[in-house]
């Protein structure tokens, strides 16, 4: 049997019902972290919210880091910005040592 | 079943103050926190020092556990001796789940003879979160699951599938916990990019009760072309070019990982230039979303002039581009400011130094 999985990303739309049942967590935690600005849903009309996959995953990373290493709602959402500030410079420095490889070649083949 | 050594693990001494241990496990889970870590055994180590703190940040559990002895190793093979625990109150729940959902709260098999068992479920990588939860009419929703997917780029562009093997504990029929291999073969869609999650509703550890099962994560990760590069959805190729390709446009095959095309370079090309196969990046995952697009840049690769032959077409060159000047860029730069810097900066010093033979005199 193939298994069918759904990419998260950010058309994946969420409400916040999904969002509890992804996290098992109560709404009250959700809102906290709306509250915070870890999670920034999209509003809906008449008064829905609607959040990606890519919040899915900001959202149960905040839980994880209260969860797991007793931060407080604040000092998870700046691991959390940390954390993708820090992902984002590791890819960018991951590119950059692929060209450095290359024009260092370069280099070599003209000395 | 094998020993644990868990003042190794926190790495502290036995003698170790429950201050010292508390610190030590304080700063390991911030190390090998899974969200906080890349190491690939980061959710192993991590549970193995929760394993640790767990055993020894509660008194009467540190107690009896030091009793077993120090002679013991890491890795060893070990069975407890029948009246290990006697005079210690430590057996029963105290850290049951609370069905919060990641990672499980699989304790190694040494702990669990020990100290008991704990319930699956419960809250962050650690999986524990105090609470009762254990007796009749409890429900919680299983532990989701992770794993990373590594990929190549082009199966991306088609769809791909997987093997996933995972590593389930499970307590057979006696009570003993065992960990059998799960293999789950799972459809990769198109249009994944690298650092995305793929979820898979219900594939993650069973419920307790009537809760229903985890989900399980798919992080996709993609194995480094030896060609392509890629920046979000978009991918890159470097293309040598020849000179005379450059300069008078050609039409060149260029391959694409979604199969080859034609592409005509424009007269007067230069090295670095970017031209964009739209829509030819990393597809969609869906019909409303955006497809990536394909760059490719130039690179202008000068043929060698090893033989006379070869030479004369450079000095033919040389000849016929004679007001050629490729250093323009340079020669426009102004030079006063610097020279104007330097001529200060050599005042300057004269000056001291002129002070400096003043002085004695004075």
């Amino acid at each position: 049997m193939r298994l069918d999985g759904v990419i998260l990303d950010e058309l994946t739309h969420l409400s916040l019902a999904d969002l509890c049942r992804a996290c098992a967590t109560h709404a009250e935690r959700i809102l906290a972290l709306v509250d915070e600005g870890i999670l920034t849903p999209e509003e809906v009309p008449p008064h829905g919210w609607r959040f990606t996959g890519q919040q899915l995953r900001r959202a149960q990373m905040a839980l994880r880091l209260q969860n797991d290493l007793g931060v407080n709602l604040a000092g998870a959402a700046l691991a959390v910005q940390l954390i993708e500030e820090r992902n984002a410079l590791r890819e960018q420095l991951q590119r950059l040592d692929v060209e450095k490889r290359r024009i260092e070649i370069e280099i070599h083949d003209f000395l | 079943m094998e020993f644990k050594d868990y003042y190794k693990i926190m790495g502290v001494g036995r003698n170790a103050t429950q201050d010292e241990i508390k610190r030590a496990y304080r700063q390991l889970a911030r190390k090998y926190h899974p969200d906080v870590s890349k190491e690939r055994d980061a959710e192993v180590r991590f549970k193995e020092v929760g394993e640790a703190y767990e055993a020894l940040k509660d008194p009467e559990k540190r107690a009896a556990y030091d009793r077993l002895g120090a002679q013991w190793k890491n890795g060893q093979e070990f069975q407890p001796p029948p009246d290990w625990n006697e005079g210690f109150e430590f057996s029963g729940g105290g850290f049951t789940g609370q069905g919060q959902g990641h990672g499980g709260a699989e304790f190694s098999e040494f702990f669990e003879q020990l100290f008991g068992r704990a319930a699956a479920g419960g809250a962050g990588f650690t999986g524990r979160h105090h609470g009762r939860a254990s007796g009749a009419g409890f429900h919680a929703q299983g532990a989701d699951r992770h794993a990373r997917v590594l990929i190549d780029l082009e199966d991306a562009y088609h769809g791909t599938t997987r093997t996933i093997v995972l590593h389930v504990p499970e307590m057979d029929a006696g009570g003993q916990v065992t960990v059998r291999e799960q293999k789950l073969n799972v459809n990769i869609p198109q249009g994944v990019r690298a650092g995305q999650q793929i979820r898979l509703s219900g594939q993650g550890s069973p419920g307790i009760g009537q809760g229903r099962a985890g989900d399980l994560y798919l992080e996709i990760e993609f194995r480094p072309h030896a060609i392509y590069r890629v920046e979000q959805r978009d991918v890159l190729l470097d293309l040598p070019l020849a000179p005379w390709e450059a300069a008078l446009g050609a039409t060149v095959a260029v391959p694409t990982p979604g199969g080859g095309v034609e592409l005509k370079i424009p007269p007067g090309s230069a090295t670095g230039a970017k031209l964009r196969l739209k829509g030819r990046g990393i597809p969609g995952a869906k019909t409303t979303a955006v497809a990536g697009d394909f760059y490719v840049v130039l690179q202008i690769v000068l043929p060698p002039a090893t033989d006379e032959a070869g030479k004369a077409v450079y000095l033919a060159l040389a000849k016929q581009f004679g007001g050629f000047n490729p250093r323009a860029k340079l020669d426009a730069v102004p030079n006063e400011k610097p020279a104007a810097e330097m001529g200060t900066r050599q005042r300057a010093t004269e000056n001291k130094a002129a002070s400096a033979e003043h002085r004695p005199g004075a």
